[in-house]
């Protein structure tokens, strides 16, 4: 079967998506976990998708976004970056203001983490 | 694997580069970190500069040879 659809889905319509080894409650991955930080001090609402159940996910991810290394931050279906950048656009205030932004104003009120389950 | 090829192939992607840095994390040469500055970069996002490193270490970063890799980019305006 192939996850693409489901991938899609989650990108285009989750507020805040991140594709992370592991889950927001357990992340497998230091990277995973400073973009997962990151935008948690940003106060975003967060929908995350563990990618590490079937290696099939990752790779559908990737020849969707065009990114290679996981985890993946979208913001309304943009891919925001990886941990480095989520990292530094939060250290410089810039990823609050893209929340404010795309989400509106009151983004933070509805501050929320929502795991899904691909498989 | 050692830092200098991973250095050489990001000179080739950035022959203009004011800054190029490679270091091996953690001393396994597995897990790196890059730093450019190259006016090349001037007036792309960060998602952009990043894929033009991402573009020039495919092939470590396709086989696996590298496992883990940070990256800090910028352009030099």
């Amino acid at each position: 079967m192939s996850y693409s659809d489901t991938i899609r889905d989650v990108i285009e319509e989750s507020d805040v998506a991140i594709f992370m080894k592991g889950t927001p409650q357990f992340a497998m991955c230091g990277n995973s976990d400073r973009a997962l930080q990151a935008l948690r001090r940003a106060g975003a609402p967060v929908t995350a998708v563990d990618v590490l159940p079937d290696p099939q996910i990752r790779q559908e991810l990737t020849a969707i976004s065009g990114w290679p290394t996981i985890p993946q931050v979208f913001v309304k279906g943009e891919l925001v970056g990886g941990a480095d950048i989520v990292e530094e656009l939060e250290q410089s205030g810039e990823l609050e203001r893209t929340l404010r932004e795309r989400l509106g104003d009151d983004f933070a009120a509805a501050r929320e983490e929502r795991a899904v389950s691909l498989v | 694997m050692p830092t200098e090829p991973l250095r050489t192939l990001l000179e080739r992607e950035f022959p203009d580069a004011t800054e190029l840095e490679v270091v091996d994390r953690t001393g396994g040469g597995d897990h790196f970190q890059v730093v450019v500055s190259a006016p090349s970069l001037d007036g792309l996002t960060l998602v952009e500069q990043h894929r033009r490193v991402y573009d020039a270490l495919s092939e470590p970063l396709g086989d696996g040879t590298i496992h883990e890799l940070r990256i800090k980019t910028r352009g030099t305006t």
